[in-house]
Formats: structure tokens, sequence, C-alpha cells
């Protein structure tokens, strides 16, 4: 019989985590190189999700270029749309109407909330708490019910458009609002009892994947995980866009950069974007949503049946669309994850000669070999929760 | 606003002149054409310098236009948060010559130029990981070229006697449909009625 060898010994070995994994948050792929219980190296594959939705994008004209957008991050669907709608206004030259632009930053903020109650509430069963995810679902599907009055879709909404939006709110929507808005931050106050000061929260979170600032900034992270880390840098407040420079609201901001404070800081955005809902509420405006040039924005549906020359511009604007003038630009909107960019060259021709999609999550993900370096295998998953991701934007 | 980004555009002119071509103000941003053998100076100039202090590469992507010499434009959008602004910088190359790595000045670099290695071809110089991204293990060709067709050259399909899937030459039972609008009569044929306008 072999004499038992003196001591054990431990080899690093590579650990395939997905694509199939319910932590993975779609379908990421980590490959792990561990030694034991501890992350060495990881190696993130990506792109099992890809649709080619920018080569796709490149044979649509402009209005049917819109509904990809909400496929990219569909758990936030119509902010996606609105950096692709402001960058077409930019290189047409247009301004939305007031109205229009209270209505998509009220449907944005939604959008926010609907992105960190998804986001926090998954994030929580990752790490082993079941409740939140219970209790923020049916939050969630109060909202999904606004996204559907407001444009007749749950997800796929299609609703900012280039011009405005596709349709003014249904009469009675926004006291519905009102009334959700009022109970909502009791729903917070409960989510934050499950879990801010929980123990087992704090020991599977704090000091969990630390990013310093200057890091932070140099792996281009943006929205609330760089916030996180320290940086009061939103672009609805540094760059505003729409009717945010008339909304009164702060900007949170972590300390530690680690995925407790990522936490924190999504849970008071949450608080935040109320504040600006209940702004837009009391203070929308009247008139139009969308430019009154039929040139761009489809005429009414009445006076379509009535006057030739609306029934020529609906046929022409659905079948050919309109030619954007040749020009460059990249719009960003401070998407629920970050910084969404759309970087659009247009030709003068009815399509975009390039649309490249700027997803944040792309630069979150890519950052997770910092991350998780020297951490347990168990505190990757509870990094990948709270950096947010969701493959239809990081894939495309 | 315009004004003080084309002062911008002079300052980063003056302080890298052998770098720049030309800047251009458009729509509220500034651009600035860079040559590709000192875009790694320039780059690391826009960064340090306190007075452009571009801390963060929030996006990089290629562009195709076949009829050029040089085809892609490599696009940088750069941010400086303080005193916030946005920079855009382009550089042209061609399916052959490398264009130089800036993950040593932004790390974020590094899965951006994968991309457009992935989606364009285009080469970069000192990338330590410059493998595929987001097409499948194995893809053949560079998707985002303008010739390379939108449908592809190959489909998969689960095969029930290999038990596996396999891939296949695509097989369209409809042509792709891609209308020309520049020219909509381009295709017309003479309509009834319209005899009289096309006849001689």
């Amino acid at each position: 019989m072999a004499e038992p060898s003196p001591g054990v010994e431990i080899r690093t070995h590579t650990m395939n985590f997905g694509p199939q994994h319910p932590a993975a948050h779609g379908v990421l792929r980590l490959v792990l190189e561990m030694d034991g219980e501890v992350v060495e190296r990881a190696d993130p594959h990506i792109g099992l999700l890809h649709r080619g939705t920018e080569k796709l994008i490149e044979y649509k004209t402009y209005m049917q270029a819109v509904p990809y957008f909400d496929r990219l991050d569909y758990v936030a669907p119509m902010c996606q749309e609105h950096a692709f709608a402001l960058a077409t206004e930019k290189l047409l030259g247009i301004e939305v109407p007031k109205r229009g632009q209270y209505v998509r930053v009220l449907f944005a903020e939604i959008s926010r909330i609907l992105n960190h109650l998804l986001n926090l509430t998954t994030y929580a069963i990752d790490v082993g708490a079941i409740t939140p995810a219970l209790w923020g679902f049916e939050e969630r599907e109060k909202l999904m019910e606004f996204h559907e009055a407001a444009s007749g879709a749950r997800l796929h909404a299609n609703y900012f458009r280039p011009g405005g939006v596709a349709k003014d709110l249904p009469a009675g929507l926004t006291d519905r609002i009102a009334e959700w808005a009022a109970t909502f931050p009791k729903f917070i106050d409960d989510l934050e009892t499950l879990l801010t000061e929980n123990r087992i929260w704090k020991q599977r979170t704090v000091d969990i994947g630390v990013m310093p600032l200057d890091e932070a900034l140099a792996w281009g992270w943006s929205g609330p995980c760089l916030r996180a880390s320290g940086a009061a840098w939103d672009l609805r407040k540094a760059q505003p866009y729409d009717a945010y420079a008339e909304m009164d609201f702060d900007i949170p901001v972590g300390r530690n950069g680690d995925c407790y404070d990522r936490y924190l800081v999504r849970v008071a955005e949450m608080r935040e974007s109320l504040k600006i809902i209940d702004q837009c509420l009391r203070r929308m405006p009247d008139g139009p949503v969308k430019v009154q040039d039929n040139k761009i924005a489809p005429p009414s549906r009445g006076e379509m049946k009535r006057s030739m020359e609306a029934l020529i511009h609906h046929f022409k604007l659905y079948t050919e669309g309109y030619h954007v003038p040749a020009g460059e630009t990249y719009s960003v909107v401070e998407a629920p994850k970050g910084e969404f960019g759309v970087y659009l060259v247009a030709d003068g021709t009815n399509k975009p000669y390039r649309c490249k999609i700027r997803a944040p999550g792309f630069a979150h993900l890519q950052s997770m070999d910092r991350l998780s370096k020297g951490h347990m295998l168990a505190d990757a998953v509870a990094i990948i929760g709270s950096l947010d991701v969701v493959f239809g934007e990081i894939d495309r | 606003m315009s004004d003080s980004l084309a002062a911008l555009g002079g300052q980063i002119e003056a302080a890298c002149p052998d770098a720049v071509i030309g800047t251009a103000v458009a729509h509220g941003e500034l651009r600035v054409d860079a040559r590709r053998e000192s875009l790694l100076a320039l780059m690391r100039t826009l960064r340090d310098d306190p007075r452009f202090a571009f801390v963060q590469l929030m996006d990089l992507c290629g562009v195709d236009w076949p009829a050029r010499p040089e085809r892609f434009d490599v696009v940088y959008n750069l941010l400086a948060p303080v005193p916030n602004r946005r920079l855009r910088v382009v550089v042209a190359t061609d399916e052959g010559m490398p264009v130089p790595s800036v993950v040593e000045v932004w790390p974020a670099a590094g899965w951006f130029e994968r991309e457009a290695w992935d989606l364009y071809g285009i080469l970069f110089e000192g990338n330590p990981d410059l493998r595929r991204i987001l097409t499948d293990y194995g893809f053949e060709g560079h998707p985002l070229r303008k010739d390379f067709p939108l449908t592809g050259h190959v489909e998969l399909r689960y095969d029930e006697e290999q038990k596996r899937v396999v891939y296949e030459p695509v097989k369209l039972t409809q042509e792709f449909r891609n209308f020309d609008f520049l020219s909509p009569w381009e295709g017309m044929t003479t309509l009834p009625g319209d005899e009289k306008v096309h006849r001689g």
C-alpha cells in the first residue's frame, strides 16, 4: 500500500461558470482559473446573445431601427430608445415639444426604477435572499402596466421615436402613476428592512469587489457603479437632455466602491427617480408630444382618413422614411446602468450608415477580472450581480 | 459652446502638431483627425495634460468606408468628467496596417479593440489579447464590413444524425429585399396609363 502523501497539493484548475447558470444573469460564460476556492483569473466570454443589431440597423430606416433598441437592455427598454432618438434629432436639427420631453423623462425614470428593481432583487437572489425578488416583481408588474398603457407593449415599447414619443398618454394614466408613486416609498422602506442592515447581506457584499475611483474611470465605468466609487457624475445633471435641466434631484454617491455601495446607490436612486416622476406629473405641460412636422412624425390616424396630404405623408414615412442629413454624433443618455451612447453616422440617406451602440455593461463586465481577482468563487457571483449586467446590451 | 470647442481643438493641435491632421466642430461636438503613427503620444497627452484631462475612454469603434484607400476609421469617444467635455478622435487605417493599441492608456480599450477586430478586422498593435469577442467560436469573416452580406454566409441547424449543431451555407427561401430609395423610379416599369410619358 502506498504511503499517504505528506501534504495536500492544490493545483490551479479552470472552471466554467455559465453560460446557463442562473447567477450568470443571462448568457455569461465565465472561465475562471481557480486556486482552490480563490479566483486567480476571470475571463468572461461574451457574445452568446449576439444578434448583429448594429448590422441590422444599417439596413433599416431610422424609424424601423427604433425597436431594436428595446431588445438591447430589455430590462429598461425606453432608455435605449432615448439615446437613439436624441442622436437622430441632433442630426435632423429638430427639438421635441415640451410635453414630449416631459413624457420621455417620466418614462425614462419609470424605466430606471424598473431596472433597479430587477437588478437589486435578482442580485439578492444570487446572494441567497429570495423574498426581495418576490416583492420586487410585483412592483415591476405595476410599472409594466404603465408601459403598456402608454405604448401598447409591456416590453418592446417602441415609444420614444425621433421627434418625440409615439403617442400621447391615455387619459387617467398620470393619476394612476401618481397613485402608485405615493405607495412606492413604503415599498423601498420594506425592501431596505430586508437587506440594508441584514447581517448575511452585508457579509456577502461589504468590501467585496472594491473599485477605487481612479481605476473606475480608467475602466470606462459610468452610472451607479461609478457613483458608488465616489464620483458625483450623472449625465442627467452634467450634460442634461430633454427636460432634465428643469428637474430637481440629488446624485447619490458611494464611498467605498464595493458591492454594498453599489446596492445602496441604486436604492437611493430609486428614491431620486420618484422625485423626478413627481415633478414631471405636477408640471406636465399641455401641447403636442412630437414635432409638428409630418416629414418626420406621422400625422394622426384621424387626419389620415380625411386628408390626402396626410395619407401621402403617412405612406412615405412608413415606406421610405425620412432622410437624415450627412453627419455624425455621439449622443448619450444616463441609462439605469450607466452611460448608454449611440454613435450615429448618417450619409444623407434614409438609413443610418453606422450605428455603434455603446453599452455601459460592456465596460463594466470587462473589469470583471480586475474585480474578482483574489476573491472567493461565491464573491464573483455577488460582483456580477452588483455590476448589473444584461446581455441584450452587452452582446448586441 | 462651439467657440470654446474650437479653442480646445486649437489647443490640442498646438500640443501635438505632428499628430493632428485637422479639427472640426459639428453639432456641438469636437472631432480631431489624427495620424496613426503618433496616435499613442496624442492620447497620452489628452489624458495626462491637465488642460485636457480626458481620463475616460467611453467608446471605441470602427467605421467602414470601402471606397476609400484606407477604408476604416477607428473612432475614439473620450470624456473628461472635469471640466465636462467630450472629444472624438478619428484615425484611418486599412485591412493590413495595425493601429497602435491604447490599452496602456485606458484599460477599457481592451474589449473595445477586440470588438473592432472581430467586427471589422482592424488590427491593434500592442493589444495583449486580440481575440474575437462577439461572434461565435470559429467564426470566419468580419461581419460589420460593408461587403459582408447581412444574411451572413452560413446558418446553423441541429443535425439529428450527428447529434450536434452543424453549419451549412445559408439558403434563403426568398431573396433579401433591399429597396433603393435614392432613385425610387429607377426600377419602375411603365405603369398602365403612363405609356405616353415613357414613349420615345
